[in-house]
């Protein structure tokens, strides 16, 4: 009958809360706060742990890549192509009418220094890798990656150009820490 | 006992349909409850309480272990490291079993000392004692997974008394192992029971709690309730009651969650399991000395029964024992309060689970080996022998005529200290 | 009622106690208790102690103790920056592969990459031992009865002889601290065996407090978090409870 239940956070009688409003308003306060208090740790432990966020970055030596090589790495979990373009790749991309692209973006917009290009290597279609890290592998109609699952093309830049896949390949944050490391994540 | 009237409409709607908030209502409001419960009757919902916060951490705990045997110890350091919180979750679910040993204990205490197994709530606490058998099971495979020294030699000891069974002993054994001895195929199937019996402990519980509310709590005098006014509404007075202290258990919890999580703990657990090297001393958890003392309390043969099955015989008869207090005790006089005999054996038979749980901690050496066989001896005693004597020679003081008598005379049984040890004893 | 409780509760802790002190019998056994900064309610790790810590470890135990539950990133919790963390990393090879070739490689350790073991397996170490394991080191205070002083008491307690009427053993030690009096491993610390960075003197007892705190820390680094989060939470519940009580009482006054 007395509506008078502690966790109540309604009370106050006409006029204000009466003294034992205010105990159960502040005991119900507190309770929501303990329990909020409680629930975070039980949501954050699913969040990425120390370990896995440790390896969120990593660091890759480009020394040893030359001129028209490419290298894959894996960061979190994924490819990621690293390429030292030719002169010539460098201005094909950058020559690329931006009106012919299904995901148009200029080349500029996609390198932080032109001769190298660092893009995630998965398809945008539907997530295979595609080759050409390879001077051996097919290249597509455009001189850069040609994935093998549905026929899509992606150019000296990464920009996809014909066939199925809808954007181009994802360019990752990275840093250059100097010449020769980049940083990735 | 009307239905209520709700006012909120999405409440009625729901009600109309299954009857939630109705059984909600009734379950809280106008269920009878005595009103001069003290608070040796808040240990129910603590145990309830405890059980939801192990399923919880268990269950996010699981999202990061890995029950394999070379995985399992580092997934328990790695949760302990870089899980976000995980050390705070691995330290309540370790030293939560503890708690909910602790609070069951003393829940199965006081149904002995005020006679809450008497008639007509046998079955409530035949359940209670199924509840009690699936803890230990849960916490027995719960304590295999860290993977440590005394997780797996603990393991190994207790799953060989199984061998003690005459001829088919060796192959029940194998097959709980799924193997030769201790090994992947243990942990794994560990993981998974560890995982599924806190469910059927929660359905049990669910039993439990129907058949308490049939005829509703027994109360300190251990008589019935007589009529309205010996009964309260159990909300709000009993859940207001009972989150207080569970205001005070959660402080005890966090003394040792957060000051001394590693108290009740073993230091060889935190050394990676070596099935080639048994540590000098392989001791239990503390929750099953007890009956780890009555286990190894026969170092005789009797006639051509080996030892080692009568000491596995004994170590399982004194829970099961337990169920057969209803009928052992046959005094029609419930709470220890009038029984002035029985409340000494009472504290006779606690001092000595005690002094069982201090053998059972130490070598079976010296003088624990005979102190050891006494007190199993007279553990049983007072169940097969004191309890019925006492059923028949004991002259019980006088009850009161009902609840509310004391209570209006103005000798409470109700509230008092903050303290969670309660008091007074009135006549 | 109340009489037999306490009696009852005091009787319980014993037994908890009492277990232990068994543990202690068989020789050795002789801890010295020590005042650790980490210690109580509010205890911390002192910094200057857990770097000195690390460089005992570093160059005198780790020839033969392993660390595996650490990873060199986690220096940066006991006062390394990011970059010096790289730099020890960096002094240490890791296998890695296989490559292009299907070959393993070594390439130097990466702040992400655990504590590079001394030994390949169990039986390198042992070979190179005398037939003893030295145990990795990542837990070995909490794996042993009151840990950090017993761990400070076998570093300080060698004896260069055995006492009269004790017999060592091939090879063996005599500890005062260490189970059965008799240890595999020599003394490790000797003065000034370590030149600290900050000039603190390197005494035996300084070292095996460094080292020690190093250890503790290495088993439970998150023990300051642990720590001030009780104290709030206890702080918050004894409020809480106290506000529950007036609650309890508010709401029972109506029966009395």
């Amino acid at each position: 009958m007395s509506d008078s239940a502690p966790m109540a956070a309604d009370g106050g009688e006409d006029g204000g809360a009466t003294r034992r409003d205010f105990l159960y308003i502040a005991t119900g306060v507190m309770g929501a706060a303990g329990v909020a208090a409680v629930a975070w740790p039980f949501v954050d432990s699913m969040n990425p742990s120390a370990e896995v966020l440790a390896l969120a970055e990593i660091e890759v030596d480009l020394s040893p890549i030359e001129e028209g090589q490419s290298i894959t790495v894996t960061w979190r979990g994924k490819p990621v192509f690293i390429r030292r373009r030719t002169a010539d790749e460098i201005d094909t991309a950058q020559a690329v009418d931006l009106g012919l692209l299904p995901d148009p973006q200029a080349d500029a917009d996609r390198v932080q220094k032109p001769e190298w290009l660092v893009m995630v290597g998965i398809c945008t279609h539907l997530g295979c890798v595609p080759l050409g890290q390879k001077s051996s592998d097919p290249k597509g109609e455009f001189g850069g990656w040609f994935c093998p699952c549905h026929g899509s093309h992606y150019d000296t830049s990464g920009r996809i150009r014909k066939g199925p896949a809808p954007k181009n390949l994802e360019v990752p944050a990275y840093t250059f820490i100097d010449d020769q490391t980049v940083r990735i994540g | 006992m009307s239905a209520p009237e709700f006012k909120n409409g999405l409440v009625k709607w729901i009600d109309y349909r299954l009857p939630i908030f109705t059984f909600m209502h009734h379950e809280m409001h106008e269920y009878p409850t005595p009103r001069n419960l003290n608070y040796w009757w808040n240990y129910g919902s603590l145990a309830g309480i405890v059980l939801v916060v192990m399923i919880a951490t268990g269950i996010f705990l699981a999202m990061q272990y890995t029950p394999h045997v070379d995985h399992a110890f580092n997934s328990v350091e790695r949760i302990m490291r870089d899980v976000n919180y995980g050390w705070l979750l691995r330290y309540i679910h370790m030293n939560g079993a503890s708690m909910f040993f602790i609070v069951v204990y003393i829940h199965i205490f006081r149904g002995l000392y005020y006679g809450s197994y008497k008639a007509p709530r046998e079955i409530l606490w035949l359940l209670g004692i199924v509840i009690l058998l699936l803890m230990m099971a849960t916490a027995f495979m719960g304590y295999v997974l860290p993977w440590g020294q005394m997780s797996f030699w603990g393991a190994t000891v207790i799953t060989n008394l199984f061998s003690a069974i005459p001829l088919v002993g060796e192959s029940i054994v194998t097959w709980l192992w799924g193997g030769f001895s201790v090994d992947n195929p243990t942990l794994n199937r560990f993981f998974s029971l560890h995982y599924l019996l806190p469910f059927a402990i929660v359905g049990v519980v669910v039993l439990h709690l129907w058949a308490l509310h049939t005829h509703g709590s027994n109360n300190p005098l251990g008589i019935d309730r007589k009529g309205p006014q010996d009964s309260i509404p159990f909300h709000p007075y009993y859940t207001v009651k009972d989150l207080f202290g569970l205001g005070l258990f959660l402080i005890f919890f966090a003394v040792f969650v957060f000051f001394v999580p590693n108290f009740f703990g073993e230091p060889d657990n935190y050394i990676p399991a070596n099935p080639l090297s048994t540590p000098a001393h392989i001791v239990p958890e503390w929750y099953f000395l007890p009956y780890y003392a009555i286990l190894r309390a026969i170092t005789f043969d009797i006639w051509f029964v080996p030892a080692k099955l009568i000491g596995v015989i004994l170590m399982f008869a004194s829970i099961l024992m337990l169920a057969l207090v209803p009928w052992l005790d046959r005094s029609p006089v419930r709470s220890a309060r009038f029984r002035p005999l029985y409340k000494q054996f009472f504290w006779v038979l606690l001092a000595d689970c005690i002094i069982l749980g201090w053998v059972g901690g130490n070598p079976p050496e010296g003088m624990f080996v005979i102190i050891g066989q006494l007190a199993t001896a007279y553990y049983f005693a007072h169940f097969l022998i004191i309890l019925p004597l006492l059923s028949k020679l004991e002259r019980p003081r006088p009850l009161p005529d009902s609840i509310g008598e004391p209570v209006l005379k103005g000798g409470g049984a109700g509230a008092s200290s903050a303290a969670k040890a309660q008091a007074m004893e009135k006549a | 009622m109340r009489r037999q409780l306490i009696a009852a509760a005091a009787a319980a802790i014993l037994v908890l106690g009492g277990t232990a002190t068994a543990r202690a019998a068989g020789g050795g056994g002789e801890i010295k208790a020590h005042d650790w900064s980490f210690s109580g309610v509010f205890g911390t790790f002192d910094r200057g102690a857990l770097q000195r810590g690390y460089q005992v470890y570093k160059e005198v135990c780790s020839s033969c103790h392993s660390m595996n539950l650490l990873y060199y990133r986690n220096l940066t919790e006991i006062g390394f920056d990011a970059d010096s963390v790289k730099d020890i990393a960096a002094e240490y090879e890791v296998a890695d592969g296989p490559d292009g070739e299907g070959e393993m490689f070594m390439r130097p350790a990466k702040p992400s990459d655990r504590f590079v073991a001394p030994f390949a397996n169990e039986q390198a170490a042992r070979a190179s031992n005398n037939g003893a394991l030295p145990p990795d080191l990542s837990l070995i205070v909490e794996a042993r009865f009151d840990g950090p002083d017993y761990i400070y008491s076998v570093l300080t307690g060698y004896e260069d002889e055995a006492p009269e009427g004790v017999e060592l053993g091939e090879g063996m030690n005599y500890n005062h601290a260490f189970p059965g009096n008799q240890i595999a491993m020599a003394p490790p610390l000797f003065e000034d065996a370590v030149e600290y960075a900050d000039g603190t003197a390197a005494t035996v007892e300084q070292m095996a407090e460094d080292v020690t705190t190093f250890l503790t820390w290495a088993a439970e680094p998150m023990l300051e978090t642990r720590k001030r989060m009780g104290v709030k939470v206890i702080l918050f519940l004894i409020v809480f409870s106290a506000l529950l009580y007036a609650v309890k009482r508010k709401v029972w006054s109506d029966l009395h």
